[in-house]
């Protein structure tokens, strides 16, 4: 084993500073992801600084409607809290659709935001990779691999984004609460991620030293139906060809407002707006939902061989649209 | 039946069940032996060259490294002609410089504990001079080659086109597949004053002593191999590879210190063999009642330029149905890849899925029940070497099957139900699988007082059961309560036994239980005083070259496609077995069903798939390279029907290991034709074939 320090740190502000002072640290919260990398060979950090025990474990109603979820609580206690399944059913069927139960016993919120891509060019340490070690080449352009990014991609980087919640949280608008060496800052889940331009190595907004305490999530608006399907080869424990979180209200027959974000098919979370728009005040047949999937798709470049990425992804959405329209139809609460 | 027996058949709880579920079974790399080192495997990052040097000069510095073996410094291995399971050139690991596969083992690091001999295999300095390699597998290439005595040819299944009313002429493709048992391959090897023992997770314990002796100048008898509790093989573990070589070496590069080396899983990938991807054209050719004129299949798999192996995915089709005209044949390519190897059911498990897809697509084209054109074309006599079968009971099967399945109400029509979100077909496949007896195997029976026994063979249990069932059939010879027989396995301080491979294990590991407990009982008797023993040793069938002995089944899967993503699940798998006298109920049910899953697993998920830039296999974990997972699995069944074989052998039982696994992704590809109407002819069935 590669020789690190292991640092406990006390509060957030010190769990900040011992990472900003330390060129080649990293924060371990679950370790699902750090020590699978760690055990690969592909990260080597030399400090690591636990943060479970900074007490970010709670899960709170916030005073005007919303919740605040610790960034350290697990993905378990997350799917399982009542207020995620009665007001954020599609968050708790993201979180369960992902990894193993063993693994969500562990993985926190915070964590999950921020896993690395499962690219198996990226996990594989002697195979090049710009986002491992910028400036070598992408080894999965022009290699073999069902997990790459069909929007947004560069020529530098295809890798996706894997995570679930963070797809579903991206539909509800979620904002991370970030501690910085300047302190606190808000960055909502949508802008968190970036795509790959020209820095792949760079997953996120944040800074080496930032660490997410928190994400909130806004009020669910008044009658809102949601659902999170993840088309997937195996039916647990694989990651999504494509996925896609809905949350909608419908007004008699029609789409009175909607948010749609797709998982599994860009280096981020990718909030559908054109989806959104095309939909709104329309009726949810499957024309027009695979008119607004689409419209959200157009700009689309699938690798060759990744065709069937776009139209697994168009498909999700028109199976989530004709079960929620199902449900609004049959007048049903349990949303 | 007429038979009298009490034993043989009966539902006995797995022996061993209680020290595995409860973590006393101890698995090869678990022995705590003092003085433990740790070994790390080292492959090559390309798929051919030499290796002019290795540097490893910062790994020794590595607090608690003992040393480095490369070829410039591992002791010398012997050329020895293995036993004709294992193949000699991928044994002599560490002894040159060349580089004949992406991951060939070109180091091994030996260190007081495995982080620091893992931590240091990454600062090894390998210097390659490369060579290009060629890795890729298709059909289109024009470098294949005619394996030896691979082909046969009846008639001229040609000249059958133009008067046939019904063709199939399609290519089938199953996917390169790795075995990947839930235990790794691990080994625990310490030379000592006596010899050299392992503890090692094999399916030969004999075989590995017989292998290894002479490679390492031994006698066999100074070479111990204990293998008590075996975490799976499917194949894999049936040859030597390289890894146990590997520990071997350090074991003698370091005498009296026990040497572990536990094959992390992605070397699973490039040390231990794999299943050949294979390519099939498929021709049938039928008159309109669906009576076949010829049948060719050609089958083109991969070998490797270590050492040839052929995957026989043709030969099944020689034997399953009547047709005058026949051919089949195989054709290998020469790659820059780590050898194939054994996987459940080689050559019927790939080699059944075009046919009976094909035989799929005839059904569908003459509009005749897919059952009833199996049943039109069964044939009197084994069509290839023309001898009488000592039993086939395929139709019973089908027809069992069809009845347990629900198969009357089956419309023929495709892409015609759906039940919410989901497209909704069935299929059916055949099975079949070669009932084979391998001389070689003793065993001892030996009294400990008080009506007591103890019965000794080295046969290896890889969690088949095989422990139960030689108990049963040590009970049943004796004529003794079955708790009154304890078995000894697993380790080559008992007789010969021979690989737990071809589903060959318990008939002829119970043959020589039979014969044993029979010269025990001739030479004392009823009342035989404590410490009597005898031995015995198992005998091929008498009659055995009149008859050609193969079990049968017929699989159902229920398949159900997404009709927006395309994702296929199988709610509903039956299978109906026709294999001889079930020994051992529980355990056989649960083969059906493990070989059921497998084929499950094979159908919708398993491909390792090569990087031809590299050679490597990119999904080399459990993680990308998908296994089913629970939730895959639905209703699976598994039944027999009661068949009476007096010719296959003395038991009346063909092995059962491997047909489970055979004609299932089969039955599911053809439910999923049944469901959307698209005709998959490539494995795995994965969502972007039907979205």
């Amino acid at each position: 084993m590669i020789p690190f320090e292991y640092v406990r740190a006390r509060d957030a502000a010190g769990a900040v500073a011992a990472v900003a002072e330390h060129p080649r640290a990293a924060f371990l919260a679950g370790g699902t992801n750090l020590v699978d990398n760690m055990k690969l060979g592909i990260e080597a950090p030399e400090r690591i600084v636990d943060v479970t025990g900074l007490s970010l474990d709670t899960v709170d109603v916030l005073p005007g409607g919303g919740l605040r979820i610790g960034a350290g609580v697990r993905n378990a206690d997350l799917a399982a809290h009542p207020e995620v399944r009665r007001t954020y059913p599609l968050l708790s069927k993201a979180l369960l659709s992902g990894a193993s139960g063993q693994l969500r016993n562990l993985a926190t919120t915070g964590g999950n935001l921020l896993q690395r891509t499962r690219c198996p060019y990226y996990r594989h340490a002697e195979m090049p990779c710009n986002k491992r070690e910028p400036g070598t080449g992408c080894s999965a352009l022009g290699g073999v691999s069902r997990d790459r990014a069909v929007l947004g991609a560069s020529e530098n980087c295809v890798a996706t984004h894997p995570s679930d919640m963070a797809t579903a949280m991206c539909a509800l608008d979620a904002e991370a609460v970030v501690q910085g060496t300047d302190g606190e800052r808000r960055v909502p889940v949508e802008g968190l991620h970036r795509l790959p331009g020209d820095e792949p190595h760079r997953d996120t907004v944040l800074e080496p030293a930032d660490l997410i305490t928190a994400v909130e999530l806004p009020p669910a608006p008044e009658g809102a139906l949601s659902d999170y399907y993840k088309a997937r080869e195996r039916a647990s424990f694989a990651f999504a060809l494509a996925s896609v979180a809905v949350e909608a209200v419908f007004d008699g027959g029609t789409v009175a407002s909607t948010r749609i974000a797709f998982g599994g098919v860009a280096h981020k979370p990718w909030r559908a707006r054109r989806a959104e728009e095309a939909l709104i005040g329309h009726a949810p047949t499957e024309e027009a939902v695979r008119a607004a999937a689409a419209a959200e798709l157009a700009e689309a470049r699938p690798l060759e061989g990744d065709e069937f990425k776009t139209r697994i992804a168009a498909g999700a959405l028109t199976t989530v649209f004709g079960r929620l329209a199902g449900r609004a139809g049959e007048g049903r609460e349990d949303r | 039946m007429t038979d009298t027996t009490t034993h043989l058949g009966a539902d006995s709880a797995r022996v061993e069940g209680p020290a595995k579920v409860t973590g006393r079974a101890r698995y090869a790399s678990e022995y705590p032996l003092s003085g433990m080192a740790y070994v790390y495997p080292v492959g090559a990052p390309v798929a051919r060259g030499k290796v002019r040097a290795i540097d490893a000069a910062e790994a020794e510095a590595v607090p608690g490294v003992l040393g480095v073996l490369w070829h410039g410094n591992a002791p010398r291995l012997e050329e020895a002609e293995p036993d004709g399971l294992s193949l000699a050139a991928e044994l002599q690991v560490l002894q040159s410089d060349e580089v004949l596969y992406h991951g060939h083992m070109v180091a091994a690091v030996v260190a007081e504990t495995t982080e620091a001999a893992r931590h240091a295999a990454g600062l090894l300095r390998t210097d390659i001079d490369r060579s290009p390699h060629d890795a890729a597998f298709f059909r289109d290439r024009d470098d294949f080659y005619t394996p030896e005595d691979s082909d046969e040819h009846r008639g001229d299944p040609d000249a059958q086109i133009a008067g046939a009313h019904a063709v199939v002429d399609e290519v089938y493709g199953t996917a390169m597949q790795h075995n990947n048992p839930m235990e790794p391959h691990s080994t625990i090897a310490e030379w000592g004053a006596g010899g050299l023992t392992l503890h090692e997770s094999t399916q030969g314990p004999h075989v590995v002593r017989e292998t290894l002796a002479p490679m390492v100048g031994l006698e066999p008898d100074q070479v111990r191999v204990i293998a008590p509790f075996v975490g799976g093989g499917f194949g894999s573990k049936g040859p030597l590879h390289a890894p146990t070589i590997v520990a071997v070496l350090a074991a003698r590069a370091f005498p009296g210190r026990p040497m572990k080396l536990l094959l992390p899983r992605q070397r699973m990938f490039d040390q231990v063999g794999y299943r050949s991807p294979t390519s099939m054209r498929v021709r049938l050719t039928a008159g309109a009642d669906g009576v076949l004129t010829g049948i060719s299949a050609d089958a083109a798999v991969q070998s490797s330029r270590v050492a040839e192996f052929i995957e026989t995915a043709a030969a099944p089709a020689r034997m399953m149905y009547a047709a005058p005209h026949r051919r089949s044949t195989h054709s290998a390519v020469t790659l820059d890849a780590a050898p194939p190897t054994w996987m459940r059911a080689p050559g019927e498990c790939p080699g059944m899925f075009g046919p009976e897809v094909a035989m799929d697509e005839l059904a569908c084209t003459l509009g005749i029940d897919p059952i009833e054109l199996r049943v039109r074309n069964e044939p009197d006599r084994d069509p290839s070497s023309g001898l009488p079968y000592s039993s086939r009971n395929l139709v019973a099967c089908l027809r069992e099957g069809a009845r347990r399945f629900g198969w009357a109400d089956h419309d023929h029509a495709p892409g015609a139900r759906h039940d919410g979100e989901w497209l909704v077909g069935a299929g059916v496949a055949s099975s079949t699988y070669p009932a084979m007896l391998m001389p070689g195997s003793s065993a001892v029976v030996r009294h400990l007082g008080e009506g007591r026994y103890e019965v000794g063979i080295g046969a290896a249990d890889i969690g088949t059961g095989a422990e139960t069932a030689l108990g049963l059939i040590a009970a049943e010879a004796l004529e003794v309560p079955a708790d009154r027989v304890r078995m000894r396995i697993g380790d080559t301080e008992q007789p010969t036994a021979t690989v737990a491979g071809g589903s060959t294990g318990t008939v002829s590991w119970g043959s020589a239980i039979t014969a044993a407990a029979q010269e025990f009982r001739k030479r004392h008797g009823s009342a035989p005083g404590t410490g009597a023993e005898a031995t015995g040793d198992a005998a091929p069938p008498e009659e055995g070259d009149a008859y050609s002995s193969h079990g049968f089944g017929a699989q159902f899967a229920e398949v159900h496609v997404h009709a927006h993503t395309g994702e296929v699940r199988v709610p509903r798998l039956l299978g109906v077995w026709a294999v001889g006298r079930v020994i051992s109920a529980r355990t056989a049910h649960s083969q059906f069903l493990g070989g059921m899953v497998m084929g499950l697993s094979m159908a919708l998920h398993e491909s390792s798939e090569v990087d031809p830039r590299t050679g490597h296999v990119v999904n080399r974990d459990l993680a990308d390279y998908h296994i089913a997972a629970n939730a895959d699995i639905g209703d699976v069944q598994a039944h027999w029907i009661d068949e009476h074989d007096p010719y296959v052998n003395a038991l009346g039982a063909k092995g059962i290991g491997e047909i489970g696994i055979v004609g299932t992704a089969a039955a599911i590809a053809n439910a999923a034709h049944h469901a959307t109407g698209v005709r998959v002819r490539d494995l795995p069935l994965t969502p972007d074939r039907f979205v």
